[in-house]
């Protein structure tokens, strides 16, 4: 009756100006399980909750290399993701076989966005489902970028991504002037602190998080599971109790207004049956 | 007709060069890089050319030295002011420097010489950035290396055996054309394809200059000038 005439095609516009099936792949991202990126002068790092699909199976890898420079943090599509990183993978390696220099990040990102930006206008072609935290070094120092897939990218000194992103972005708002000289372990610690906000009745554990560092003279690498839960420890960051805030923060990110999209998003995720009913929280069934 | 090596279609290949520079000598200072290198262009073995510019600046941090065909230097040229375009159009405060621009020639000429279509020249490469001098050469079958003093041809038998003997890493800008016009002199009085026309050229952290041609002043007056086959019984 009043289904949605302007959403069938990527390439079509609504009347409002809006493309609905991208904003839809948007809506993905939020659903991923959350990644946050932070960065100083000199170094940058990603983190990420990692989600089990069901009690059977293991989670999936949600931040991976992509040179010694370069790393990157993934919500929304797992899959997209992978294949946009061994896409960022040969960028890179081809690029010092030729020049024999690492690739500068923001040239990465802009081949990136412009790769994203292609499937928005393509009949033929859908937008990727990821939103990808780049955190890079070069030249002009430590960066941390933001590619999204409507093909923009933003470059930032913190940002998170996915669900319930909206609970680590005000901690990371509240924070972020002291993270430019900031060091190494404070801005692990701050990562860390800030992915805790994220998780609803759950307590924050080296089996539930990965954690990845870059920096000058460090090359990028995720940290290992007795490293994270020693530093867990030691910066006491303690999980919270269940009851306490499980209605905190429904993740109304960035006055996107709840139309059409979010009922999608709310059609896509009804058939996720560990989260709570609030039907625009917790994973997508393709992600996670 | 088709062969494993293409059709015959293909087959305008560079065979031997038609017009040749010799000699390109680049040194390391203490601000930076010199090079010299005369202006002759010789069709075979005559001295057919007198005003070829054989140094040109790439980018910002970088200038480049050729001896070889001429014409396959100016294609170089293109592939090398396209590049320094494309990186320019990036406008995001990343820029080639001489270690980027020379690892890039060494795969173009490996790259041709791997379709039997080699450029036919031997390149010197030298640059300033971010206070690291560089100072490198590549050949037309892509051997690269770096050094403190490097020459290409000529240069390799007569300049560098000078080269090592005097050059230091203190070196002032005068000590440096002194040592350049040094081996310049020699390879004149024993390379018959040098002229004597040449230009130095320096580029430090400000930038590149290339000098105005300019001779050297020459002596012929030796006993061994004047009557070289004297002692050499059977020459003419």
């Amino acid at each position: 009756m009043f289904r949605n005439q302007y959403d069938t095609d990527v390439t079509t516009w609504s009347p409002a100006g809006r493309l609905f099936q991208v904003e839809y792949a948007m809506e993905a991202v939020k659903q991923g399980s959350a990644a946050i990126g932070l960065r100083s002068k000199t170094h940058v790092v990603l983190a990420c909750v990692n989600k089990a699909s069901s009690e059977l199976s293991s989670h999936q890898k949600k931040i991976f290399k992509v040179d010694d420079h370069i790393g990157v943090a993934i919500a929304g599509l797992t899959a997209d993701g992978r294949v946009l990183s061994r896409y960022m993978r040969n960028e890179c390696i081809n690029y010092s076989y030729t020049y024999e220099s690492p690739l500068p990040v923001g040239r990465l990102v802009v081949q990136l966005a412009d790769k994203a930006q292609v499937c928005t206008q393509r009949s033929w072609k859908r937008p990727y489902g990821v939103g990808l935290l780049i955190g890079g070094l070069d030249e002009s120092g430590a960066h941390l970028y933001y590619n999204c897939p409507s093909g923009n990218y933003f470059e930032y000194q913190a940002f998170a991504i996915g669900s319930r992103s909206q609970a680590a972005k005000t901690y990371l708002e509240r924070k972020f002037e002291t993270f430019v000289d900031s060091s190494r372990e404070n801005l692990i610690k701050d990562a860390l602190f800030a992915l805790r906000e994220t998780l609803q009745g759950e307590k924050l554990t080296s089996s539930n998080c990965t954690i990845a560092v870059l920096g000058i003279g460090e090359a990028f690498s995720t940290l290992d599971q007795e490293t994270v839960q020693r530093l867990i420890n030691e910066f006491e960051v303690v999980g919270e109790d269940p009851p306490a805030e499980a209605s905190a923060a429904p993740d109304q990110s960035d006055g996107a207004e709840p139309g059409p999209a979010a009922a999608a998003a709310a059609a896509a995720a009804d058939d996720d049956d560990q989260e709570t009913p609030a039907a625009d929280q917790g994973a997508a069934p393709m992600d996670i | 007709m088709n062969n494993l090596i293409g059709s015959d279609a293909d087959s305008q290949r560079t065979l031997y060069p038609y017009v040749t520079g010799t000699s390109v000598v680049g040194i390391k200072y203490k601000d930076g890089i010199l090079l010299a290198a005369d202006m002759g262009g010789s069709y075979g073995s005559t001295l057919r050319y007198k005003t070829v510019e054989r140094m040109k600046s790439v980018g910002k941090h970088s200038i480049i030295g050729a001896s070889g065909e001429i014409s396959d230097f100016q294609e170089i040229m293109r592939y090398l002011d396209e590049l320094i375009l494309y990186d320019n159009m990036w406008d995001d405060g990343n820029s080639f420097g001489p270690k980027e621009v020379h690892n890039y020639l060494t795969r173009v000429m490996y790259n041709r010489r791997n379709k039997f279509n080699p450029l036919w020249n031997s390149l010197v490469l030298g640059g300033v950035k971010n206070g690291q001098k560089y100072l490198g050469t590549v050949n037309m079958i892509g051997v690269h290396y770096e050094d403190n003093h490097v020459a290409t041809g000529f240069g390799n038998h007569l300049s560098r055996p000078i080269l090592r003997d005097e050059w230091h890493e203190n070196l002032t800008f005068e000590e440096g054309v002194k040592l350049l016009e040094k081996c310049m002199r020699v390879l004149l009085y024993r390379d018959r394809s040098a002229v004597n026309k040449l230009q130095i050229a320096k580029i430090t952290e400000e930038g590149v200059t290339i000098s105005q041609p300019y001779s050297l002043k020459t002596f012929w007056n030796f006993a061994a000038f004047q009557n070289p086959t004297v002692g050499a019984e059977g020459s003419w």
